[in-house]
């Protein structure tokens, strides 16, 4: 098993190597070497699976990695019933979305670059999930973050990618600061950052609602917030489309955004331990998924309401998180990811035969020509929305639910108005692409628009069938639901003293009903057109004018932080302070004055022996009369 | 004590072969430059390996000097040729041959001028900066460090850029102010230690336990404090640096950078610290501001440099501010993260003058709006560069990320408030490289001179693929040297605390003042 375990890291990292030293010759079967590594080690990631399954955790230590006087830092992999389900979702959805690849890079003149990022990717994101202490989890997590950053400048020679890129590395190290401040307080309090030696002390160590728990919680999450694209770290995210689309959905939907999440609920014994942290975590996450959905509501171009609905099913991770009901977070973790996953993979069909066009008013009618992917895109659409029996609605229904239970009205009702507006912006780009009339005549026909070859509609399927099943584990059972059932063995909910209870059925009712009537929104504006969207934008003009330009944000960001820190970098600190007044006035200023001490003394040798006998005798006048004076007093 | 496992002066025969070397180039006729350099880099390759044994014989449980060689050399005066390396000046030692021969090959196309002269020139400057490291004799440090100024004062005076007169002026007089006042130092403690105990001795391992007065520390501590500021150099002592760097060659970035700014912080740990411990307490707070400051001023001057090559020079600024910043912050693993990331700057910062080089000699230019685009024509040499700014931004698994966190972790332990500003230093350090490897690498080639720029060559490989094993190496499994450096960093944290008890009254007298040295071991 310790082999076994080892090398379900190893095989995306050896296909990382052969595409990334041998891409010249590999190129033709990059994707194939690259895809196979990935099954290999979902295959292998299948055994420590089965035995956590059968209520054996696995863990093993393989090196030490950083040994320190003040703390020892070894390369161990652990495998429990939080990082097995992360196990699961990471190695089969990068392993469609591989697959998927293989169809939709075809002819880039970067394939075998592409593929040999790709494994990186995965191969950070294992040692993310599968790391036993939070350094490890460090490595993964700026691993992630620059396999991230790589391919989303996939396409270097559009100065939009490459920006982008840059911006998503950056954005992120303020995160990442917050990561590491965080791990310098644990260190500091536990001598250690290994999950076994912190989790069953923290109580101890800390104390319930200690500030230093506190600290630990928020500095953590400041990191969880730049991964995974949280208010007011989240500006990275939607110019993260600029990468190649399977790269989207892998990275930015199903996979590396929910780091965040996963370090959250990982760290259970420490939040449950500060409900300020958990207030703190809750509310950006409910504040992140309204702020979000209001604006994918406005925006035309469809990677950019996906990356956006993104943004907001994030933020009710980190509810059902921030709440402390752990596995709620983690259940919709996963069903997001096969969701938003497959959302991502039909977005990237239609770009494949769309020659790269992504605006909704560009589309119409497109149902005729791509069944397939339509057919996928309703299923998750409908998963989204929160519509039974599809996956969504089960773990939107657990975070909502759990935020009433334990005590968060205004979450709870923030988190309904949301599930509305989900439902109507993903209908609306439903409505908008695969029904009603062509929108430019004849566009299809010029484009040679058609469905996506097998080797793409085929994982869309497969994450089509678990959008929609995926979803069952969260059926209660025998009195216990499944999969609260095995998270809680790792990640147990937070108590709290008064739990409030509310009729289930009625709960889901309303959450069904405002699904429901987010679609019929949609269909009401986009399909029967009892009021064009064009007359709503102008009821509300400066809304949305507003929303159309998310909040300003990106001109906020550039204006007031990137241009002044610019501005003074280079006309004060620079030209003003290091050439002017140290390197000129200090330090050529010590040389001047010496140079001119030395000019006036040179005035004194003149070559004139009575001048010197001038000074002399003047000296030695002066020294005697100096003498004399101090002798007398 | 001292002792010698080989039982051969090794040390002795690293120091001086490449001067042999430089006897056995300037026989050769001027005109053979291929048999110069070939024989300059089996010189300097053949030191390489005979200062490999140095690492395997090296043993982690003492903090005693070893490979000792002792022989008197002015006996009056107490003068000694006495040499040894602890776990600290080890991996000086082995990283000046190791990056020296590399240094040399980067210059086999880009030196066509007086090629013997500046063959000799690296030749003397490796004795030179060996001497230094090896020295445990005050003055033969002092000659050491004084020889290694003149070949760098030659290399960027003779084989420099335009504005190469006034940028060696420049290094040569600031470094040589800073050197004068060493001297005085130097002579001030040779007397003062015959005052207190009445033996004259320059050697450097018993006057770390010289029992020097309140106020006598002060005034020497500055005085080294300067001389080593300046060769770090700290910040605002640094403006040097970018001069010397831009119109330096190549091979004198990469040694300057490489290694002799670390000359500046190793004199630090090897007189600062355990000669003058009230006041490395005293002062520590002061130096640990300016470290900071260096470290963030030099990133922001960075990010908006024109220049590759003063982009890089700044960031040097830096990446030693970290190194100041753990070794005072007074902690075990805080003072370890020093020494690693003088080692992994010397590797990560020379890879990238190295790699700056490689496009200079192949465009006379260094502007960074001069490129752009380049990863689609060169994809080799892009990837060596991605990897080498990942090392230099410290990326987990690369040998920066250690060292940043080592120094980090030592700086919160110290005080936390430090720890957690300078976590934010790697936004910085991520934005200036990051903006200027999109400015060289990515977009469109818009620059019609470039097309056709011909990637890495062999000879290029050869000297940045040894480079490239130790980024990783570093990164994954970094206990090889932490292990060799940990009992002697011991030491040294047990010399800095040991408490000199004196009494600051007006008139001290000697008798008060007595010195309680912790017991060794």
């Amino acid at each position: 098993m310790k082999v076994i375990l080892l090398f379900v890291i190893l095989t995306p990292l050896i296909g990382f190597l052969i595409n990334g030293i041998f891409g010249k010759w590999t190129k033709p079967i990059a994707g194939v070497i690259a895809a196979s590594a990935l099954g290999i080690s979902f295959i292998l990631g299948l055994f420590p699976i089965f035995s956590v399954l059968h209520g054996h955790i696995v863990e093993y230590t393989y090196f030490t990695w950083m040994p320190f006087k003040e703390v020892v830092v070894p390369f161990g992999l652990r495998v429990d019933y939080v990082s097995a389900i992360m196990l699961f979702v990471v190695t089969f959805v990068s392993w469609m979305i591989h697959i998927y690849s293989n169809g939709y890079m075809k002819g880039d003149k970067g394939y075998a670059r592409y593929f040999a990022y790709l494994n990186m990717f995965v191969t950070a994101m294992l040692i993310l999930v599968l790391g036993n202490n939070y350094l490890l989890m460090f490595v993964g997590w700026e691993g992630v973050g620059l396999a991230s950053y790589l391919l989303i400048g996939f396409w270097y020679e559009k100065s939009t990618a490459s920006d982008a890129g840059e911006k998503a590395f950056v954005v992120n190290r303020i995160g990442d600061a917050g990561f590491i401040i965080g791990i310098l307080y644990m260190i500091y309090y536990f001598g250690s950052v290994t999950y076994t030696n912190v989790f069953p002390r923290a109580a101890h160590v800390l104390g319930y609602g200690s500030t230093a728990a506190t600290i630990i919680g928020i500095a953590l999450f400041i990191g969880a917030v730049g991964k995974s694209a949280q208010f007011p770290l989240y500006i990275w995210l939607t110019d993260a489309m600029e990468g190649p689309t399977p790269v989207s959905s892998l990275i930015h939907a199903a996979t590396m955004v929910t780091a965040g999440v996963y370090m959250v609920a990982r760290s259970n014994a420490i939040y449950s331990l500060s409900p300020v942290a958990q207030e703190v975590v809750a509310t950006i996450g409910a504040f992140t998924a309204f702020y979000a959905a209001t604006m994918a509501i406005t925006h035309k171009d469809i990677k950019r309401i996906l990356a956006y609905s993104t943004l907001s099913q994030l933020g009710y991770m980190f509810i059902g998180v921030g709440i402390g009901a752990y596995w709620t977070g983690l259940f919709h973790l996963m069903t997001h990811a096969f969701f938003k996953g497959l959302l991502f993979l039909a977005a990237g069909a239609i770009m494949h035969s769309m020659r790269g066009l992504l605006s909704i008013d560009l589309m119409g009618g497109l149902k005729k020509y791509m069944p397939h992917t339509a057919a996928v895109m309703i299923i998750a659409s409908l998963a989204i929305s929160g519509i039974p029996p599809f996956a969504g609605f089960f773990s939107k229904d657990a975070i909502l639910g759990s935020a009433l239970e334990m005590g968060h009205p205004i979450i709870w009702i923030v988190g309904e108005i949301t599930a509305f507006m989900t439902a109507f912006y993903m209908f609306r780009m439903v409505f908008s692409v695969f029904y009603g009339e062509e929108k430019v005549k004849g566009l299809y026909d010029e484009l040679h628009t058609h469905e996506a070859p097998a080797v793409m509609t085929i994982p869309m399927w497969v994450l089509a069938i678990l959008s929609i099943i995926g979803g069952w584990i969260g059926i209660k059972m025998g009195g216990h639901i499944p999969i609260e059932w095995f998270i809680t063995h790792t990640a147990p909910t937070t108590e709290v003293a008064h739990e409030a209870h509310y009729s289930e059925i009625l709960l889901m009712g309303i959450s069904v009903t405002m699904g429901l009537s987010g679609i019929l929104a949609a269909w009401l504006i986009y399909i029967k057109k009892i009021i064009t969207a064009e007359k709503i934008a102008n009821m509300f003009k400066p809304i949305y004018t507003l929303l159309a330009n998310t909040y300003y944000a990106d001109e906020f960001v550039y204006c007031c932080i990137v241009k002044p820190f610019w501005w003074v970098s280079t006309n004060f600190l620079w030209k003003i302070v290091d050439v002017i007044i140290i390197d000129k006035g200090m330090v050529d200023g010590t040389g001047w004055i010496a140079g001119r001490v030395g000019k006036g003394l040179r005035l004194f040798q003149t070559g004139f022996a009575n001048n010197y006998a001038y000074w002399i005798s003047m000296g030695i006048i002066l020294l005697s009369s100096w003498y004399l004076f101090v002798k007398i007093i | 004590m001292d002792m010698n496992q080989l039982h051969f002066p090794i040390l002795s025969v690293i120091t001086f072969l490449p001067l042999v070397g430089a006897f056995v180039v300037a026989l050769i006729n001027e005109e053979h430059e291929n048999l110069i350099r070939y024989v300059t880099f089996g010189f300097l390759a053949l030191d390489f390996i005979i200062s490999i044994p140095l690492f395997f014989y090296f043993d982690p449980a003492t903090y005693h000097m070893q490979f000792v060689e002792r022989v008197p050399w002015i006996k009056s005066l107490g003068f000694q040729y006495y040499v040894g390396v602890d776990g600290i000046s080890l991996f000086l030692v082995l990283l000046t041959t190791f990056l020296t021969p590399l240094a040399q090959l980067s210059t086999w196309k880009a030196i066509n001028k007086k090629v013997k002269l500046f063959n000799i020139t690296i030749l003397l400057m490796q004795t030179g900066m060996l001497g230094v490291f090896i020295s445990l004799d005050m003055f033969l440090f002092y000659v050491f460090w004084e020889v290694q100024l003149i070949p760098m004062y030659m290399m960027i005076g003779i084989w420099g850029g335009p504005n190469r007169v006034f940028a060696t002026m420049k290094f040569f007089l600031y470094t040589f102010a800073g050197s004068v006042m060493m001297m005085v130092a130097i002579m001030a403690l040779y007397f003062l230690h015959h005052k207190f105990t009445g033996t004259y001795t320059s050697d450097i391992v018993k006057l770390m336990q010289s029992p020097l007065p309140y106020h006598l520390q002060m005034w020497l501590f500055l005085a080294f404090f300067i001389a080593f500021a300046i060769k770090v150099p700290m910040w605002p002592f640094h403006t040097w640096l970018p001069w010397a760097h831009v119109e330096a060659p190549t091979a004198g970035s990469v040694l300057l950078a490489g290694i002799l700014l670390k000359m500046g912080t190793y004199g630090f740990l090897r007189f600062n610290l355990p000669m003058f411990p009230d006041m490395t307490h005293a002062f520590a707070l002061l130096i640990i501001i300016l470290a900071i400051i260096g470290i963030f001023y030099g990133a922001f001057v960075a990010m908006v440099q024109p220049d590759i090559k003063k982009l890089v020079a700044y960031s040097s600024v830096s990446h030693l501010g970290y190194s100041m910043l753990g070794m005072f912050a007074l902690t075990q693993v805080g003072v370890e993260g020093s020494i690693m990331q003088m080692i992994n700057h010397g590797i990560s910062t020379g890879a990238l003058f190295l790699l700056v080089g490689i496009v200079y000699e192949r465009r006379h230019t260094r502007l960074i709006s001069e490129y752009g685009g380049l990863a689609s024509l060169t994809p080799a040499y892009a990837a060596f560069f991605m990897i080498f700014t990942l090392s230099s931004i410290a990326v987990p698994g690369t040998n920066g990320f250690i060292g940043e966190f080592m120094v980090l972790l030592g700086a919160f332990l110290d005080k936390h408030i430090l720890g957690i500003l300078v976590a934010f230093g790697g936004i910085f350090s991520a934005t200036y490289m990051l903006t200027m490897y999109k400015r060289v690498f990515f977009n469109k080639v818009t620059n019609p001179k470039n097309l056709g720029l011909p990637d890495m060559n062999i000879r290029e490989w050869l000297y940045l693929a040894p480079l490239l094993v130790f980024v990783f190496w570093i990164g994954i499994y970094p206990n090889t040297f932490l292990s060799k450096m940990r009992v002697s960093v011991e030491h040294l944290l047990k010399q800095v605390n040991r408490t000199t008890v004196v009494t600051p009254a007006k008139n001290e007298q000697i008798s008060m003042v007595k010195t309680v040295v912790v017991k060794k071991g």
